[in-house]
């Protein structure tokens, strides 16, 4: 075997090495962090290890139970809203014969476009005059925004991925327009939109700069929480918040990998 | 009355017209054909019969009926798609039982007479089958037996057997055709296969460019085609210009065409057929024997022999009388003397 043959697997072996300890080793560190109950300077790993700052972070006076269930809340709340107008949003986009499908589209991805701190501002100062803000139902939409452009555009894609045949061969049979919709295209654009709708959901889950602007002080969700914990030199608590927030992460990871088929994706932005 | 009637059906898709007065009947209990090449408007034909397609003018009529106005749940007309459109989140017993649940048909009743309609098709048992582990023979079965089980007054089927393998079709054919038989179901299929519709239809439809050029059953539209377009997609191979001396000349015949099965270069002459001499070009094995190519006069034309000819040799081309289609000078069907005697 020459050298350039054996210094393949092995340069190979160590790249991925390096690209694994890029990813996990933040992880890690947090992972060491939650646990963690005194960690000084020279010490490489932890010297106390315990669930000393977990029994602290979900006390009950410590707000860690009122922010989780203010980002859940919030987050179903903004799933619903999003969904509620992406499904036929996307439906008429993806079915009907609109003119300037195109721009409206693009129209969608607007709020994308632009920097968002200074859209957030704008839409606090709206908010406030409306006494929208440190309201839970304008944190909801401040989540929305983002989330719409997503569920949107994955409904779009998902109806248009929808077989038209078996629609006409609902009709066909003698199915009405909306009983085919919900017997048949509705099941057909159903893993799609699951996936728009855990978009929306996890984007709400880890929105800071919308809920600081809107929300905040009234309304503290888990990035909230986190960004106070470690402003305050808190890392257990800020590492035990985001390990709660990496588990839907996971999760909608999972269903991505099962639900989000390759003909839904190549249909995204079409 | 008719089963189904067409008169003056025109369809606009924006500015191009696809069908343009369309007049056709059905008669009851019968198959119809709807044969041309892909583009011919066929498909749109029978899209606008099931309703999914709007009329520009025109009216349809089912029996008594007029239909044109009703949404294609009210058509009552059943349609198996060219590619099954088989629903994926329901089974092989919920896809044949949800045209029942829509006409609430109770539970039990749904579900004995799916039953039955697999026993039917010879897939009994299939019930709880999922509809993806299918093969394209069962699935195309399945899209059937959904049309089938509201006992519709028309079957619509788009190219059912186009997807299939060439052993399966042709089997899947003679099913086909007994099936409606033996229900007795007024049906309009459509095919770009002539072979296809030859063997199935009682009644050939084929159209071209949006026209219907001529309806006729499979053996005259066979032998006499309306023109000579319509001759060469029903595989009249061969065209040659009239000479004095070739039969049919006398009646003002213009052009002779012949399929290359019945032209052989290895027969004794004979009169009353069609005689060309050329030089043979070139031979190929077709399974059944050899298909010859004959270059006569500056034109290639192929024929038939039992045995290999070798290329350069000069050869006789004939065809029998019969067997010879005459076109007159417009390139349309031109009545041949023996024919009329035979029709008179």
């Amino acid at each position: 075997m020459t050298p350039s043959r054996l210094l393949t697997p092995l340069g190979l072996g160590l790249l991925l090495g390096l690209i694994a300890f890029i990813v996990f080793g933040p992880l890690l560190n947090l992972a060491l962090w939650a646990f963690a109950e005194q960690w000084f300077y020279p010490h490489t790993l932890p010297t106390v290890w315990g669930f000393d700052f977990w029994a602290r972070v979900f006390r009950p006076r410590a707000g860690a139970w009122s922010s989780l269930t203010n980002t859940l809340i919030v987050a179903l709340s903004a799933v619903a809203l999003s969904m509620a107008l992406a499904v036929p949003a996307g439906y008429a986009l993806a079915r009907l014969p609109l003119p300037g499908r195109h721009a409206i589209m693009l129209l969608f991805l607007l709020p994308q476009a632009f920097p968002n701190l200074p859209i957030f501002v704008n839409i606090a100062a709206i908010f406030h005059q409306l006494g929208l803000t440190g309201t839970l139902i304008g944190v909801v939409l401040v989540h929305a925004l983002p989330g719409l452009v997503y569920a949107v555009w994955i409904a779009t894609a998902a109806f248009a991925a929808a077989d038209r045949n078996l629609e006409e061969a609902a009709r066909n049979l003698g199915a009405t327009p909306l009983r085919t919709f919900v017997d048949v295209t509705l099941p057909q654009a159903l893993p799609g939109l699951l996936a728009a709708a855990i978009f929306v959901f996890l984007d709400s889950v880890d929105e800071f700069t919308g809920t600081f602007f809107v929300g905040a002080p009234e309304i503290t969700t888990l990035p909230l929480l986190m960004f106070n914990a470690s402003m305050g030199g808190n890392y257990q608590v800020a590492a035990i918040t985001s390990l709660i927030l990496l588990i839907p992460s996971i999760g909608f990871m999972l269903v991505i990998e099962r639900f989000l088929k390759a003909d839904v994706l190549s249909r995204i932005g079409r | 009355m008719n089963a189904l009637s067409l008169s003056e059906v025109t369809v606009d898709l924006g500015p191009r017209r696809i069908l343009e007065r369309i007049n056709l009947v059905v008669t009851p209990g019968s198959f119809t054909c709807l044969l041309g090449p892909s583009g011919c408007g066929k498909t749109t034909l029978l899209r606008a019969i099931a309703g999914f397609t709007p009329l520009s003018s025109g009216d349809i009529r089912l029996g008594e009926r007029s239909i044109t106005e009703l949404p294609p749940e009210k058509r009552h007309t059943a349609m198996v798609f060219q590619s099954y459109a088989l629903w994926p989140h329901m089974n092989v017993g919920d896809n044949l039982a949800y045209p029942l649940k829509l006409r609430g048909i109770p539970k039990d009743e749904r579900t004995q007479r799916v039953a039955t309609m697999l026993e039917r098709l010879a897939l009994g048992g299939f019930e709880h089958r999922s509809v993806t582990q299918l093969s394209g023979g069962q699935r195309q079965r399945i899209a059937l037996g959904r049309a089938l089980i509201i006992d519709p007054p028309l079957l619509l089927l788009d190219e059912p057997l186009s997807n299939l393998d060439a052993s399966i079709r042709r089997s899947l054919r003679g099913e086909l055709r007994q099936l409606q038989k033996s229900l007795g179901l007024t049906t309009v299929m459509v095919t770009h296969d002539q072979e296809e519709a030859l063997q199935m239809a009682d009644q050939i439809v084929l159209m071209r460019e949006g026209h219907i050029v001529q309806v006729a059953p499979p053996a005259s539209l066979y032998q006499q085609p309306a023109d000579l377009e319509a001759a060469r997609f029903l595989g009249v191979d061969n065209t040659v210009a009239c000479s004095p001396q070739d039969p049919s000349a006398l009646a003002g015949a213009k052009t002779l065409g012949f399929r290359t099965r019945e032209a052989r270069v290895d027969v004794a002459p004979s009169v009353n057929a069609l005689v060309r001499r050329g030089q043979v070009t070139e031979c190929v094995y077709t399974g059944d024997g050899y298909q010859i190519g004959v270059t006569a006069n500056d034109q290639t034309l192929f024929a038939t022999a039992r045995t290999p000819v070798e290329a350069g040799r000069f050869v006789t081309l004939q065809v029998p009388e019969s067997a010879l289609i005459p076109f007159g000078p417009d390139h349309r069907y031109m009545p041949s003397l023996n024919a009329q005697e035979h029709t008179a």
